[in-house]
């Protein structure tokens, strides 16, 4: 069945692939292959697997014909790649999780099946899908966008959510409106004060089935932002809140949540700099109760702190706490002119980053009861009150810098204070004090003949002490070799100073890219777009394929 | 497996398929003024460069770098328009602005915050670029960033300028 099902749509591709000379339409697509052959490693305890070969994959396929669209998605897991999230296999498996069709005429679209939407910030709505990170909590239903008049911005929807192969057990609604008043108001047409204002609302359903508690089936949450722009000047704000929600996430308290989000920026030409902070109580929204981990959520509560790309720098990673939090950020960007004393020949290009994140006060309802009994209203609080915990702070520090015409640098250093137990639910009573240097240097031996090479260091006390780690990446053209040691030379157990060699060539041509490595991967954490996953520690062959058409 | 091999193989024989339109899909500018994309890349019937970046993505930065330190010559001689669009999302996209600016860049950025515009062009992982001819059709599209592609880059230009075909 599932054979004579693939033939077809190869049959149903290969005729739009001639259709479209005649102008019966466009038919694109993309591929990913991810493939992990693993090895057993008890030094570095990698999990042992059963299967020894693992995959991740999928394909989309989309057709559009002027006003029409439609597409799908094609997602097989034989079985899951670790790290994954697959509790009791509930991700294993091959299928069409993801299909949609729309008609888009000028100032309205209609989707109906699968789609993504962000209301605002996402503080009360954001379905997307992050495959590095195996999250896709995508609604299944019906969006409608209307543009009435310039200016004007309207979304509604209803949906239930994507949960792996199933959907989730509660119906979401939402509306959204944004309005670009310079565009709303003539007189304002050309104006250099620019002023947005939105507004959200969304709703979830789901029956009330708890043995023991008497819980509310509609939950609300609503949101305002305002964005003004005037020159380089830039702020945008969001505020939100939701009605009790008890669920898994809150432990089953009854109190409301609120959110708000700052962040003001200014920059010109060769500088900027930014200025944010968030406030989050009790956020967590989810179609589904008990849903945890990256599952169901509804909306998504972005981090205030620097995503970070090289490894030790991402060591120790930050995630939102739902619960509750406060955070800032100050960021500062800056170009040194050429033919200046510190820009040189080339310009020095610099910026300093900082962040912070503490707990939030909460006062217990009454002598009696605890802080956040279930069942209770779970305790007091006042808007905006800050907590003296502190769950993660980051100073760095980038500059980029070229010496002569092949010698590109890059260096950074980074001082980070992180709370293990917050952040990783353990009560060690551990906070690691982190120092991370980073030098990247890229000479050029022809304009497409480069050497890289990228030297980390991570300097703690804590948890698994110091850590060291060395790439070296050549490329001629359309091709890549790499090799890397990422060494844990500090750790406290002579025994566990493992090193975890990497090796691995790649090949690009136009839109597909095929890379093949070898070696140790360490545990760690993988964020992207501020979610992470734990990802565990493994040693095999890696195979990855990635194509666009 | 056999019907992974079908999804390969039938992967490989479309990629030959170029001269796509672009989608008629909303993007933000650095003010959050919306631009449709198929108005954005109009340019008197010059090319267009479309390449999506984020910037917490290395290789981005490193092919924008290269662009914008050929970003005028290029202009000159074949007219080209550089689209850079941040799949940045709400954690960072307020960093876009002033990461541009403070790194002098000066093409035109646009934000693609919940990656609509990404899925619809089928992008897998910035850096991923396109290049449009004269009629607004991709041409070439490429994936990653290494040391020297912006010649590449650079010769598709030329080609496109002089009515050659590419590849």
């Amino acid at each position: 069945m599932k054979h004579f099902l693939f033939t077809s749509i190869a049959i149903f591709l290969f005729s739009i692939y001639y259709a479209q000379d005649q102008n019966w339409g466009q038919f694109t697509g993309n591929f990913q292959g991810d493939f992990q052959y693993y090895v057993q490693d008890s030094l570095i305890d990698a999990p042992s697997v059963p299967e020894r070969f693992l995959m991740n994959s999928f394909a989309n396929f989309n057709y559009s014909a002027g006003k029409f669209s439609a597409g799908f998605r094609y997602e097989g897991y034989l079985n899951t790649m670790l790290g994954f999230p697959n509790a009791g296999n509930i991700n294993d498996g091959v299928g069409i999780p993801y299909r949609w069709a729309g008609f888009a005429a000028d100032n309205f679209e209609i989707t109906v099946g699968s789609f993504y939407e962000q209301f605002g910030n996402g503080l009360t709505l954001r379905t997307y899908e992050q495959k590095l990170l195996g999250i896709d909590n995508a609604l299944d239903g019906i969006r409608i966008k209307f543009n009435p008049t310039s200016g004007i911005y309207l979304k509604g929807l209803v949906g239930k959510q994507r949960y792996y192969w199933e959907k989730g057990a509660g119906i979401v609604r939402g509306i959204d409106g944004e309005f670009h008043l310079n565009d709303i108001i003539n007189k304002w047409k050309d104006n250099s004060l620019r002023l947005i204002l939105g507004g959200s609302f969304v709703s979830k359903y789901q029956k009330d089935d708890n043995p023991i508690y008497v819980l509310p089936e509609n939950i609300g949450a609503g949101a305002g932002r305002i964005a003004i722009n005037y020159k380089g000047f830039n702020i945008n704000s969001e505020y939100s809140y939701k009605i009790n929600d008890p669920s898994a996430d809150n432990n089953y308290i009854y109190k409301s949540g609120q959110a708000l989000l700052i962040n003001a920026t200014y920059s010109q030409k060769g500088f900027g700099v930014l200025l944010g902070t968030k406030w989050v109580d009790n956020m967590s929204f989810r179609s589904e109760r008990d849903a945890g981990l990256t599952d169901l959520s509804i909306n998504q509560l972005p981090e205030i702190t620097r995503n970070h790309v090289y490894s030790l720098t991402a060591y120790y990673p930050y995630a939102t706490q739902p619960t509750g939090e406060w955070g800032m950020q100050a960021e500062v960007f800056y170009n040194f002119k050429r033919k200046t004393p510190i820009g040189g020949k080339y310009g020095t290009n610099v910026s300093v980053n900082y962040s912070r994140v503490q707990g939030i006060t909460k006062t217990p309802i009454n002598d009696t009861t605890p802080i956040g009994l279930a069942g209770t209203s779970g305790y007091t609080n006042t808007f905006f009150s800050i907590g003296d915990s502190l769950y993660f702070q980051d100073i760095n520090l980038e500059i980029n810098k070229r010496w002569g015409k092949n010698l590109k640098m890059l260096l950074m250093y980074q001082n980070l204070k992180y709370n293990y137990d917050i952040l990783r639910g353990t009560n060690e009573k551990l906070i690691v004090n982190a120092h991370v240097a980073v030098i990247d240097l890229t000479y050029k031996f022809k304009s497409t003949i480069a050497l890289r090479g990228e030297f980390q260091a991570l300097f703690t006390d804590e948890d698994k002490g110091d850590w060291a780690l060395a790439t070296l990446e050549f490329n001629i053209p359309k091709w890549f070799i790499n090799i890397s040691d990422n060494w844990n030379y500090g750790n406290s157990n002579p025994d566990k100073r493992v090193h975890y060699f990497n090796t691995g060539v790649g090949y690009t041509s136009g839109a597909s890219r095929i890379q093949l490595s070898y070696g140790r991967q360490r545990e760690g954490i993988t964020c992207v777009g501020g979610v992470c996953r734990a990802v565990p520690a493994s040693n095999g062959v890696f195979l990855t394929i990635s194509s666009t058409f | 497996m056999r019907n992974i091999i079908l999804l390969v193989v039938i992967t490989i024989f479309c990629n030959s398929i170029l001269g796509q339109d672009i989608p008629s899909i909303q993007i933000k500018d650095l003010t959050g003024k919306p631009a449709n994309i198929q108005e954005l890349v109009q340019n008197d019937g010059k090319p267009v460069i479309l390449t999506f970046w984020a910037t917490w993505c290395k290789p981005c930065i490193k092919e924008l770098e290269a662009f914008n330190e050929n970003f005028f010559d290029w202009q000159d001689e074949t007219g080209v328009k550089i689209i850079a669009v941040s799949i940045d999302e709400a954690r960072s996209i307020s960093r876009v602005a002033p990461f541009v600016n403070g790194k002098s860049w000066e093409f035109d950025v646009y934000t693609d915050e919940n990656s609509e515009l990404k899925r619809a062009m089928n992008v897998n992982d910035p850096p991923f670029l396109f290049i449009l001819n004269g009629e607004g059709k991709v041409v070439y599209q490429h994936s990653s960033y290494m040391e020297g592609d912006e010649n590449h880059t650079y010769e598709i230009l030329k080609k496109i300028v002089a009515g050659l075909p590419i590849e």
